[in-house]
């Protein structure tokens, strides 16, 4: 049953003791931070072909757009938002008071043509996420980067991560070279599904088609605002493929989605699947059902003009208050202050937004806890 | 759901009037064009026929679970595909559901998404004139739109401007998915023939421009396909709010059609929400862009949403607006809807009569 | 075939020597259901399989295309909420009937002199 709109409402919050916080992107201050974990072949590359000027903004998040960087987030002497692992405790782990952070690294390693160098790139940012960040701050983990358009490749650099704990999920880009459904994809959710771990679609695209069958738009915020769109689409072919049927036990975490089209999207799927189902005989049950089951959103950003409605008309559409998961999205600029979750939501609702859904969504975060607990 | 509480949803003593904003005529046979075909283009459709950015030439990628995505009943017993016979669609649909003016949205050939723009345009040109001669001549309930190869905005606006004396012609016809996204400059010309006509454009899902259903890729299934189109509505929403078309056309009125309504409040929110944030980047734009929508936009009903509860949809329906909704029937087509039953809700008379005929009465000044 | 019963119709079919009798009106939108195409069932294992069973034993809305189960009356996809009124049914000899006392109607269905008999 979703969170009673009569519960006892909490005072305004303006902290999160014990939040799981879903979405924090760290960024690669520049690719000389890589170099020392990069072999002899690609170390040559960078200074052969000048790689570490190149500038890896993605076109998704361009580096000085106003979404990229809240004003206050700013770092000084022209760094990269985000960069900064003292800059992320100071502006949003330490004012949440949050438990756990999970970094999600935004880095366009993961877009190179070559799956070669994607891979290469890929697994140095990994290791530098793991010693400037896991290693430094016991409250972080991370999203595996992989170079999606190689499946080989990509398993390859789950496997090499699969021992560290502290690397929960696997990150793709929600628009990627082929609809996340594909079953040339399904060796990383095989991986994915054996490992325990959820596969994080993030907001951003590869720009290997234009963002949506309506051509390439003129302007970011056109870009940016298709992302919602763009998570509509990859949820569907997820579920007409047949992922979750192959893989029972898989659990997709969309990020950064918007969250306010997930009703509109339930109702199409759920109605169209009933007049096309010997299309796809493998999708027994609604695609609501489906995203019950198995799909996670985070938080940020709410798109409505009333954000504590939009979560509360979204746990009575969607029947389920076990979808949601706290996140800031930092150092992106989705809101102000330290309102991160918008007032007055029932305790229960709270509670499970906060850091209950996270646990049940992230296996090894909850083992990790554990070990925290039993060690103390 | 049961047959009773089908009986339920529409009181047996209430008297169907409607105005479908949506019916697809088609055509017995291909040579129905030939009469207002230049003999030029009758020979290379024969002969070359449909010209489109996709693998078919005249088939669609992602086929469809009914054959013509249409009813199975609506075939006519003389023969031809569904659509093609008016006395089939006065028994079946425009009588008994209380028609009293159906909108001609023809689909066949895509003329805006053919490759050879001159073919397109001749395409147009004589779909327009089939339209009067083989469907509103004989049934003066319907009314035609002004079909338009939109790549080609000279020939465009000259179509344009030749129909909009014509008041058997109700608006313009444009299919969403162009070269560019419909709101881009290049296309303005058409919206300004638009305006100055006082015709409004509609637009209905279709089209082939070359560009994945997605932006990460092609749908492998129709389940996928059909569900991309309401994904392609709110990009070309997206266009029109950001590239300033209606900043620039206050006068313009586009209705989108067949993309569904579920979608409308959360793409407004996101809208405003992020053009909030970045609206340096569009300084021509002097609104949020809801109040843009709110004001110039309108959107047709089919298919219907059928969320878990008619409470649900009624919600939909008050932050939409009840006044920009305009009842279409999609007849043809398999996802028809009944104006009797396509609405899961308890609704008043009164709201009954808004969306079944209000609304499209004052929209299209009938 | 279709038939009418009280105010009511029913479609009555014929599968492979079996009589199937269902509500001729979709609960979803009020199409004659029985102007739909009558396919079997098909069901997956996993994704890419097609396991073909069941030759006509549902039919499709000729609108929407949900599935109803003929024997059932089901809707495949939503058994529990969606379905159509089924009806019992008997075959029954020619001269069965003209002895006692009919209490539904009957209707002669094939050369072979026999009658379905729908129990309303």
């Amino acid at each position: 049953m979703v969170g009673n709109r009569q519960e006892a409402l909490r005072d305004p919050v303006r902290s999160y003791p014990g939040a799981i916080d879903c979405d924090l992107h760290p960024a690669v201050p520049g690719m000389s931070a890589l170099v020392p974990y990069l072999d002899d072949y690609w170390r040559e590359m960078v200074a052969v072909r000048a790689l570490d000027r190149l500038n890896l903004s993605l076109t998704s998040y361009p580096q000085n757009a106003p979404l990229s960087c809240r004003p206050d987030w700013a770092l000084d002497q022209g760094r990269k938002p985000g960069s900064s692992l003292a800059a992320m405790q100071a502006h949003i782990l330490k004012p949440c008071q949050s438990r756990f952070g999970i970094l999600n690294c935004l880095y366009g390693a993961q877009v190179f043509h070559s799956e070669d160098m994607a891979a290469a790139f890929c697994r140095a940012a990994n290791d530098w996420i793991r010693d400037e960040w896991l290693n430094r701050d016991p409250r972080l983990r991370a999203s595996i980067m992989i170079p999606a358009h190689n499946t080989e490749l990509a398993v390859a650099e789950i496997e090499r991560r699969a021992d560290d704990d502290r690397f929960v999920q696997i990150l793709m880009l929600v628009s990627g070279e082929t609809t996340l459904g594909r079953r040339q994809l399904w060796p990383i959710y095989q991986a994915a599904e054996r490992l325990g771990l959820p596969i994080g679609v993030h907001a951003g695209s590869a720009y290997r088609y234009a963002p949506t069958a309506a051509g390439w738009s003129s302007y970011y915020v056109e870009d940016y605002i298709a992302q919602s769109c763009a998570f509509e689409s990859q949820l569907q072919s997820l579920i007409s493929e047949g992922v979750f049927a192959k893989f029972p036990g898989l659990k997709v975490v969309a990020i950064e989605s918007g969250l306010t089209w997930l009703s509109g999207f339930i109702w199409r799927a759920d109605k169209t699947w009933k007049g096309v189902r010997a299309e796809v005989p493998w999708v027994t049950r609604a695609p609501s059902e489906i995203i019950r089951n198995h799909v996670r959103f985070t938080v940020q950003p709410i798109d409505a003009p009333d954000e504590r409605d939009a979560l509360l008309r979204l746990t009575d559409h969607l029947k389920s208050d076990e979808l949601l998961l706290f996140s800031t999205d930092y150092p992106h600029w989705q809101f102000d202050g330290d309102v991160a979750l918008p007032d007055g939501l029932p305790d229960s609702l709270f509670r499970k937004i906060v850091s209950e859904n996270a646990l049940a969504t992230y296996p090894r975060l909850a083992k990790a806890d554990h070990a925290l607990e039993v060690a103390q | 759901m049961s047959t009773l509480e089908l009986e339920r949803n529409t009181p047996a003593r209430y008297k169907l009037r409607v105005i479908d904003c949506d019916i697809h005529p088609a055509m017995t046979s291909w040579t129905e064009v030939h009469p207002y075909l230049e003999k030029r283009w009758i020979d290379h459709l024969s002969v070359y026929g449909s010209h489109l950015r996709h693998a078919f030439s005249e088939a669609l990628s992602h086929p469809r679970m009914s054959p013509d995505a249409a009813r199975i009943d609506a075939y006519p017993d003389e023969g031809g595909p569904p659509g093609s016979s008016l006395e089939l669609m006065r028994t079946q649909h425009l009588d008994p559901n209380g028609v009293e003016v159906g909108m001609l949205i023809p689909l066949r050939w895509n003329p805006g998404s053919q490759r050879n723009l001159d073919f397109g345009a001749a395409l147009t040109r004589a779909m327009n004139t089939w339209q009067i001669e083989r469907w509103v001549k004989q049934e003066p309930r319907l009314r035609a739109s002004v079909l338009v190869a939109q790549e080609d905005t000279v020939a465009a606006v000259a179509e344009i401007d030749a129909r909009g004396g014509d008041p058997n012609f109700t608006q313009i016809l444009i299919l969403p998915r162009t070269d560019e996204p419909l709101g881009r400059r290049r296309y303005w010309p058409i919206f300004e023939a638009a305006v100055r006509n006082n015709l409004p454009i509609t637009i209905h899902v279709g089209g082939t421009n070359g560009h994945p259903s997605t932006g990460g890729g092609w749908a492998s299934y129709y389940m996928e396909e059909h569900h991309s189109v309401a994904q392609t509505m709110q990009a070309v929403l997206t266009s029109l709010v950001f590239e300033g078309v209606f900043e620039r056309f206050p006068a313009l009125r586009i209705v989108i059609m067949e993309g569904g309504l579920g979608w409308i409040p959360s793409i407004k929110a996101r809208m405003d929400k992020h053009w909030s944030r970045l609206r340096s980047e569009v300084p021509h734009l002097k609104r949020p862009p809801s109040e843009y929508i709110d004001e110039q936009v309108w959107f047709s009903t089919q298919p219907m949403e059928e969320p878990g509860s008619g409470a649900e949809l009624i919600d939909l329906f008050d932050r939409i607006g009840w006044d920009r909704l305009l009842f279409s029937t999609d007849y043809p087509h398999w996802d028809f809807d009944d104006p009797r039953y396509a609405f899961k809700a308890n609704l008043t008379e009164a709201q009954r009569d808004q969306l079944l005929h209000g609304n499209s009465r004052r929209f299209y000044g009938l | 075939m279709v038939v009418r019963v009280n105010g009511r119709e029913i479609g009555i079919f014929n599968v492979d020597g079996e009589y199937f009798a269902v509500s001729n009106r979709c609960p979803h939108e009020g199409a004659s259901l029985c102007k739909g195409r009558i396919v079997g069932l098909v069901e997956a294992t996993e994704p890419g399989t097609y396991q073909y069973s069941r030759r006509g034993e549902l039919i499709r809305c000729p609108w929407h295309g949900w599935e109803f189960d003929l024997r059932t009356g089901k809707s495949w996809c939503e058994p529990d909420r969606t379905k159509v009124r089924r009806y019992d049914l008997k075959v029954e000899p020619g001269g069965a009937l003209v002895e006692g006392e009919l209490r539904a109607e009957t209707f002669p269905v094939s050369v072979e002199k026999q009658y379905v008999v729908v129990e309303i």
